[in-house]
């Protein structure tokens, strides 16, 4: 174990750490920014997120120097338990802006959902990678991973957390896209899926909440209620395009800094940079995000083995994913699903996780660098 | 699975892990056109919607322009009211707002959402007023809740510095109703915004409002003002000065008291209104400030009908007063000698028509037949001038024509003649109605307004002016008094001798042992004048004995008019005075246009005369900031 410490660092993807450590200052320069510098007894939000990144560099290294087939070892006993904390909050959770995401565990707040999507990104590696075959998957060998994934998607969807939920199945379909379905199977599956949408819609849309049902709405035909749900992406694409070519600068800026533009310090974080950076700091942070992700994705080919190759893809499918819905949703291209911005948005349990999860894939490439040695 | 296959395996997915990647990187360049588009193709649009997100006009109400007799005395000036507002922009629940808001200041919350809902306005951020003259506390509590979209507006009230003197003439303010929206007189005013709708309030609405102001100002998303961005200050409306002269005023209401009726007074060489009462009268100063709903309808509902403006609006039988009229048109149309015998009873047509002293006149000329007031010499010479020339000389006098004094919604009265029966009845006229007529009874009107204007022109040797209750005004932006300049009427045509005779007949009705008037003889100074007796009902032609005033009951009991000029050399002052179901009109009326006319004789005295007035108004507001001393 203390052997393999010093190797981290020797062998450590600096580039990836340093993208990793300038979107997390933004992210903390930006909440900063938006929010206020004293609250009634409580420490400033850029603080706990400070706190919070400290507690995320810990989860980093600690599964940076876990050897990935190691934790795939794990990977049911990990799939099950947080498939039972999901029951748990349920039942137990606690409902916060409308949705029963949080669960307290000892003093903190946590949303169950953000490590349940890692554990299944682990779980669905660890059976695509031990059953892989040169013709592609047959219909009925995705039966199990089907359920699998149906499970929690079912648990996060009845929160209702509908970015989660549309999250765990993006990531799915990415994995099967590596792995390779045959097209035989792949159009049965399709055929099943479009026999299934009208009983599945009904499933779906009831068990969103009313103003879900309004963002969505309001998506088809926005403006058409600009002080209601639509207000949100109205306010946002207002920042957006005031902050111009150059931006307002930092601290500046009408739309976040007289609150015309809610939420700028989780979900819409991305439209307060863009109104104080303008597009110039909007193309930085694309390109760093772009390099997260590309960094990423050179991971995965790279990696040892096929089961480094789900694991690496599964996790840069996940944080891509939050950067999509996020960046479309405050552009005003998607409805507005609650998503964080990966590293930037405040909020601990995201946060961590993603980090969490940047420690292993940085393991991916440690563990074939390693493997070089041997 | 042996190695090779492994390999080829890896390969497969490494590919695909490629493909995947640039599928990635291709949407980041999709995000990175969509904010391309948004921020600088696009920028101008959007920085316009922040800018009217952040940026917002609010208007300033002006001060109203306050309201001064016409030697300066303030008669109406403003005083500070907190009140409370509601901007609905900013109140996302407006019942869950109007809960907070009422909790927290220990009011009832329904008559707040009542008008929040009633004045929902169509202008944006415009503050809505719920509640006015919060208390110093109140206002504390709510500026300190910062509750969005509940703000405290320091507003201006009225202030009736006399009370419920003048009622009438001053009027009250009001909320701008939908019509006068509509009403181009009004263009540029806002809704919610009181204006003036009664008395002079009314009439120099435009005046006295003066302009509002805008403030530009940077608020936050809840609405809160963050700092001011441009001021653009309201111009104060004008102050009005009015005709009226305070201590004749006082005296004119005092004098009628609290009994049903009018009084106004004139200056017969400008028309100027001296003063102004009617009864019952109002708290003009509470309406202004806004009343319930209950206290408004007590109001209208009164059966003495407070709203009405006697002066201007009721129109009586003039009476005998009418007989001066008449005799005018004997002295320019017919032969002399106007004489004829009184027997106290006139036959006519199958008819007896009465004099209102049973014993007769006996022989009577015209001079005496004025003083005396004998209604059998004006049925007899009625009848032999008909009703077409009565109608004709009448309404030279003003009679059955709107005196055109600035205020609204006065009364002409009625002038009845042969082709005004024709066009309102469609009936002929009959004799026997010219002989009610000459004596001032059955059709024919006139308001209190008429008869002091008639009164006044009689004393100006016929010549006539147009009435009016403004002196002039106080010009905010040249800082200068401007004077209105008296209407000239055309004079009334009859010739100068026959005035004369008139206005020898009147001083004697006040000053011969035999005079009607005798009641408002004066020792300050010599008064002429007439007086009335309006009939509320038609005495039955059998009646021989008037009967005593005290067996009729009120509402029954004919009306008492007095009208009178002084002093009689150089008449300065003409008064109009009716008390409604006073009985006859010499000893009722007489004295309260004595007490009038010596209380303008007595301050007369010490105030300047109208050629100075405007220097003398200007050194007051350089040195007493505009208040009479």
């Amino acid at each position: 174990m203390f052997s393999i410490d010093r190797r981290i660092f020797a062998h450590m993807d600096w580039r990836l750490v340093g993208v990793m450590g300038v979107i997390l200052v933004l992210g903390i320069s930006t909440i900063y920014s938006v929010t206020p510098q004293w609250s009634h007894g409580g420490t400033p939000l850029y603080l706990k997120q400070a706190a919070w990144v400290a507690l995320g560099v810990v989860a980093f290294l600690a599964f940076a120097a876990l050897d990935y087939d190691r934790l795939l070892g794990y990977a049911y006993y990990l799939y099950w338990f947080s498939l039972g904390l999901l029951v748990v909050v349920a039942f137990l959770g606690r409902e916060g802006m409308g949705a029963q995401r949080w669960v307290d565990v000892a003093g903190f707040s946590i949303q169950p959902s953000e490590p349940a999507k890692l554990a299944l990104i682990l779980c669905l590696a660890r059976y695509f990678s031990t059953r892989l075959g040169s013709e592609g998957y047959r219909f009925r060998e995705l039966l199990l991973p089907a359920a699998m994934v149906g499970a929690p998607f079912v648990l996060i969807l009845r929160q209702p957390d509908l970015g989660s939920a549309l999250m765990v199945l993006f990531v799915f379909g990415m994995m099967l896209l590596v792995v390779g379905v045959r097209r035989r199977s792949l159009m049965l599956g399709s055929l099943l899926a479009g026999m299934a949408l009208p009983f599945f819609w009904e499933f779906f849309w009831h068990s969103l909440k009313s103003y879900q049902q309004n963002r969505l709405k309001i998506f088809f035909n926005p403006g058409s209620d600009p002080l209601g749900s639509g207000y949100h992406v109205t306010q946002s694409k207002i920042a957006i395009g005031a902050g111009g070519l150059l931006g307002q600068g930092y601290l500046q800026g009408t739309q976040s800094q007289l609150k015309f533009l809610p939420e700028g310090h989780t979900d819409f974080i991305f439209s307060v940079f863009a109104e104080q950076w303008g597009f110039l700091g909007v193309t930085v942070l694309l390109l760093l995000f772009a390099g997260l992700v590309y960094r990423g994705m050179d991971i995965a080919r790279k990696a040892r083995d096929p089961a480094g190759m789900l694991v690496a893809a599964g996790i840069v499918g996940m944080i891509s994913f939050h950067i999509f819905v996020n960046l479309a949703m405050t552009l005003g291209l998607a409805p507005v699903v609650g998503v964080p911005l990966p590293l930037m948005s405040y909020g601990g349990t995201s946060l961590v996780t993603t980090m969490a999860a940047l420690g292993i894939l940085v393991n991916v490439r440690l563990q074939r660098r390693l493997a070089l040695y041997r | 699975m042996i190695p090779v296959e492994r390999e080829a395996l890896s390969w497969a997915l490494r590919r695909r892990l490629t493909w995947a990647m640039f599928a990635m990187l291709a949407v980041f360049a999709l995000f990175l056109l969509r904010s391309w588009f948004l921020q600088v193709l696009s920028h101008d649009k959007y920085s316009a919607l922040a800018q009217s997100n952040r940026v917002r006009t609010v208007v300033e109400k002006p001060e109203r322009g306050l309201v001064f007799d016409r030697y300066g005395r303030p008669l109406v000036d403003n005083v500070p009211s907190f009140d409370l507002a509601l901007v609905l922009d900013d109140v996302a629940d407006l019942s869950a707002t109007v809960e907070q808001v009422a909790g927290l200041l220990g009011l009832e919350p329904e008559p707040i959402r009542e008008a929040a809902r009633r004045q929902r306005s169509t202008i944006p951020y415009l503050p809505v007023t719920v509640r006015k003259n919060l208390t110093l506390r109140q206002v504390a509590d709510v500026e300190w809740a910062h509750i969005p979209g509940v703000v405290v507006l320091a507003e201006t009230e009225r202030h009736h510095i006399y009370g419920e003197m003048a009622a009438h003439l001053l009027g009250y303010v009001g909320e701008i109703t939908e019509r006068q929206l509509a009403d181009p007189a009004y263009a540029g005013v806002l809704p919610g915004t009181r204006v003036g709708q009664y008395g002079v309030e009314r009439s120099f609405d435009r005046q006295l409002r003066g302009v509002p102001g805008r403030r530009r100002i940077e608020v936050d998303a809840k609405g809160f003002e963050v700092r001011e961005l441009g001021r653009e200050p309201p111009t104060l409306g004008n102050d009005l000065y009015l005709t009226i002269d305070v201590e004749v005023q006082k005296a004119a209401e005092e004098a009628l008291g609290d009994r049903r009726g009018a009084v106004v007074a004139l200056d017969p060489k400008s028309g100027e209104v001296l003063a102004l009462v009617s009864r019952p009268a109002f708290d003009a100063e509470a309406i202004s400030r806004g009343i319930s709903p209950e206290d408004w309808r007590r109001i209208t509902a009164d059966p003495g009908r407070p709203l009405l403006n006697r002066v201007v609006q009721g129109a009586y039988p003039p009476g005998s007063i009418f007989k001066v009229a008449v005799a005018s048109a004997i002295m320019e149309t017919l032969p002399e000698p106007y004489t004829y015998f009184c027997t106290g009873q006139h036959p006519f047509m199958g008819r007896t028509y009465r004099d209102w002293k049973v014993q007769g006149h006996g022989r009577i000329d015209l001079f005496r037949a004025i003083v005396e007031s004998c209604d059998v010499f004006f049925y007899e010479y009625g009848d032999r001038l008909g009703i077409d020339t009565i109608a004709d000389y009448a309404s030279r006098f003003g009679f059955g024509a709107r005196t055109g004094i600035d205020l609204a919604g006065e009364n002409s009265g009625t002038l009845p003649s042969t082709q005004w029966k024709e066009e309102t009845k469609g009936e002929i006229w009959y004799p026997g109605e010219t002989l009610s007529a000459a004596i001032g009874q059955g059709y024919v009107t006139a308001t209190p307004l008429q008869i002091a204007a008639f009164m006044a022109a009689v004393a100006n040797d016929g010549k006539r002016f147009v009435p009016s209750v403004r002196l002039g005004l106080w010009d905010h932006a040249t800082d200068r008094f401007i004077a209105d300049v008296p209407r000239a009427l055309s004079p009334a045509a009859v010739s100068p001798g026959t005035i004369r005779t008139l206005q020898t007949a009147l001083k004697a009705v006040v000053g011969s042992p035999h005079g009607t008037g005798t009641a408002a003889r004066s020792r300050v100074t010599t008064i002429a004048g007439k007086t009335g007796t309006a009939q509320v009902v038609a005495l039955a032609d059998d009646t021989l004995h008037r009967p005593d005033l005290e067996d009729v009951p009120v509402r029954l009991r004919d009306h008492a008019w007095f009208a009178a000029y002084a002093p009689t050399d150089d008449p300065r002052i003409a008064v109009a005075v009716l008390v409604e179901h006073g009985g006859h009109g010499g000893g009722v009326a007489g004295p309260v246009a004595r007490q009038v006319i010596e209380a303008f004789m007595a301050a007369e005295k010490t105030r300047p005369g109208r050629g100075t007035l405007p220097e003398y108004l200007a050194s007051l507001r350089t040195t007493a900031n505009g208040y009479a001393p």
